[in-house]
């Protein structure tokens, strides 16, 4: 097994860079999912990793040895692609066998690899079949297959789930979390869907624009975003973002809009200063029904409109109006206001984001 | 009223379908009709052809024409028939069909999944030649193989060949090849595999189709070509085209209706004979191209 490290490793096309001197250090073992709208380089990035893509600066390693110049087939590494990329004029077995067969590996011993991981992945009735009679998931199963035979160092997985249905998905990546428990080989793996990223990652990259804007475990990121793309980016619904300014109050800092405004919760290390434009952001998932007794004091107590109401089932998403601004609430199905209730609302004040406006980045 | 109604689509789409073959029927007459001339005079003997019409079922069958014109018509003072400039045709096609194919296929997988700089402007260029009427290239052409030494030999007409069909065949393969993903190759390369490796062990076995199209095209082409055959090559390489041109216009009091068609039939079966062979892949290969994986 083998670390990843990518030091200020950057791509350019011409005069286009695209990817911008980042840094990343993947332990031996980790999973770490690169995450990102398309076009922020992810793609690029773990093709560089594969050798598939030159890279235009910076040095990467894989283990302790720098590996820019070497071609992909010497990095100890294996890769599966979003259209599987199997090879359609060979069976299964031979699909598993093309890159043994390539290292001169012995016969007997090629065929023993071949079974060893056709039973780990029930591929042994579909050996001798080619890809073209097999379903999607059977097929990204031999794609794993393929790459798992060559007993990498780092496995890289390049949107493999995004080709099949939403059902099939779910099953699949509980399958890739099972064999990389199994395995324990370091995994890369891009995907622009942040389901996957929080369920499958160790750690997280989010990346936008050639940049990483941050790096952390998934509640990190969830719980911690590092700036506003991040905080909108992770999140499902996403995080509502209140433009309001900061004053100094009688007793501290105090957020206000024109709709809203409240006391600042105080809290060790923030940066909010007097007069600063912010952008404060709660997540629908932390915002609650009010009752007349809870106990919470009012002016934690919004006045609020229910506008549009989706019943999602266990969930209701609530779109409310809290004087002139919209919010996106999120209740239990059970407690479901009706439309056009006027109702109170309150919000978890231990998951308040506040950003500043200007630079984008968290200062609470 | 229900089975009225249930009939009317029924017999309308018989109507139909009577009216669809009978136009068929009548257009493949219509183009059959000089074939079915040709292979009725051919076996014909002369004092039929004189007597009979045009398109007059033969009375007798007889073969003398064809072995006439495949042994001892005469092609200007030769008097030895076609078979001996049928088998340079032979020997001309077959290296020029095989090396412009497989070179065609060689640059389709360069120019779609090894891009390099200038890669569009390359392919642009070389489309142009698809283009380049032959006439236009004979004296540049004659210039050449002139300065290479290889004027009036089989060699020179075999380069010629296969120069001006390249231009053919990577458009074939190219346009093939870009609905290939690019991933195949990506996942060859981490396999281990090299640059030819990947061409004859994943490209070339998943190109079956348009390698016939290619194939077909070629063969037609040059098996076909006159021009070319007759400014480039002298005596006794002359492909049957020539031949066949020469036998027509040689006469000796008398033209033999039966042996020119006998003659002209011959030279047509080899491309008939590839069409039937390979007919339906070439509609198929020109049609698909999509592999999916």
């Amino acid at each position: 097994m083998a670390t990843v490290t990518l030091k200020k490793i950057s791509k350019s096309y011409g005069d286009l860079e695209i990817v911008h001197g980042i840094d990343l250090d993947v332990k031996d073992d980790e999973f770490v999912v690169l995450l990102g709208p398309s076009g922020c380089g992810k793609s690029t990035t773990l093709r560089m990793v594969a050798g598939l893509e030159d890279i235009t600066g910076g040095e990467l390693k894989i283990g302790d040895r720098v590996v820019n110049d070497v071609a992909p087939k010497d990095r100890q590494i294996a890769m599966v692609f979003q259209n599987y990329a199997l090879y359609p004029h060979m069976t299964v077995a031979q699909n598993m066998a093309f890159g043994l067969k390539l290292q001169r590996m012995p016969k007997t011993e090629i065929q023993q690899k071949v079974d060893e991981v056709s039973k780990i992945l029930q591929l042994g009735p579909l050996l001798d079949r080619r890809p073209a009679d097999l379903s999607g998931g059977q097929r990204q199963r031999v794609a794993m297959g393929r790459a798992m035979v060559r007993t990498p160092e780092v496995f890289l997985f390049d949107e493999p789930l995004s080709n099949l249905d939403a059902k099939l998905r779910t099953h699949m990546r509980l399958e890739i979390q099972r064999l990389h428990r199994q395995l324990k080989t370091t995994t890369l793996y891009v995907t622009h869907d942040q389901i996957e990223a929080m369920t499958l990652a160790d750690r997280i990259v989010i990346m936008r624009d050639g940049y990483i804007e941050q790096i952390g475990s998934p509640k990190e990121v969830f719980d911690h975003p590092n700036n506003i793309f991040v905080a909108t980016f992770i999140g499902s619904p996403a995080m509502n973002l209140i433009p309001m300014k900061t004053k100094n109050g009688m007793d501290g800092l105090t957020l206000e809009s024109d709709s809203i405004q409240f006391p600042l919760p105080e809290k060790e290390g923030h940066q909010v200063q007097a007069n600063m434009d912010v952008l404060v952001g709660i997540r629908p998932t932390d915002m609650n029904l009010a009752h007349k007794d809870d106990g919470i004091a009012p002016q934690w107590k919004f006045d609020a409109k229910v506008e549009v109401t989706e019943l999602l089932g266990a969930e209701a998403l609530l779109d409310l109006r809290i004087g002139g601004q919209e919010i996106m609430g999120q209740v239990e199905g059970k407690d479901m206001p009706e439309l056009d209730a006027n109702i109170q609302i309150t919000f978890n004040t231990e998951a308040l984001h506040i950003f500043d406006k200007a630079s984008e980045k968290a200062i609470y | 009223m229900s089975s009225f109604s249930a009939d009317t689509p029924h017999s309308s789409s018989v109507m139909g379908r009577i009216f669809i073959y009978g136009i068929l029927l009548i257009v493949a007459g219509y183009f059959l009709l000089p074939l079915l001339v040709m292979v009725f005079t051919s076996v014909k003997s002369m004092e039929e052809i004189r007597t009979g019409s045009l398109i007059s079922i033969p009375t007798s069958i007889t073969f003398d024409a064809w072995s006439k014109a495949w042994s001892s018509a005469c092609t200007g003072v030769e008097c030895s028939g076609l078979s001996g400039y049928f088998w340079n045709s032979v020997w001309l096609v077959t290296p020029t069909v095989s090396i412009s194919t497989f070179l065609g296929a060689l640059n389709g997988y360069v120019l779609t999944k090894w891009n390099f700089k200038g890669a569009d402007v390359f392919f642009s260029m070389l489309l142009i030649g698809c283009f380049i009427p032959f006439q236009v290239i004979l004296l540049p052409m004659a210039r050449t193989l002139g300065f290479l030494g290889l004027a009036g030999t089989t060699t020179g007409l075999i380069m010629v060949h296969i120069i001006y069909g390249l231009a053919f065949t990577t458009l074939f393969f190219r346009n093939f090849y870009v609905s290939i993903p690019n991933e195949l190759v990506r996942a060859a390369q981490i396999d281990g595999a090299g640059f030819f490796m990947i061409f004859w062990k994943i490209m070339l076995p998943l190109s079956i189709p348009i390698i016939v199209v290619s194939v077909i095209w070629q063969f037609t082409q040059i098996w076909n070509d006159f021009l070319f055959g007759v400014v480039f090559s002298a005596g006794e390489s002359q492909p049957i085209t020539v031949a066949l041109n020469n036998l027509v216009n040689t006469s000796t009091g008398v033209k033999e209706y039966n042996v020119d068609m006998a003659a002209a039939i011959i030279a047509a079966l080899p491309t008939l004979f590839v069409y039937v062979v390979a007919g339906k892949y070439f509609v198929r290969g020109l049609t698909a191209g999509a592999v999916k994986g």
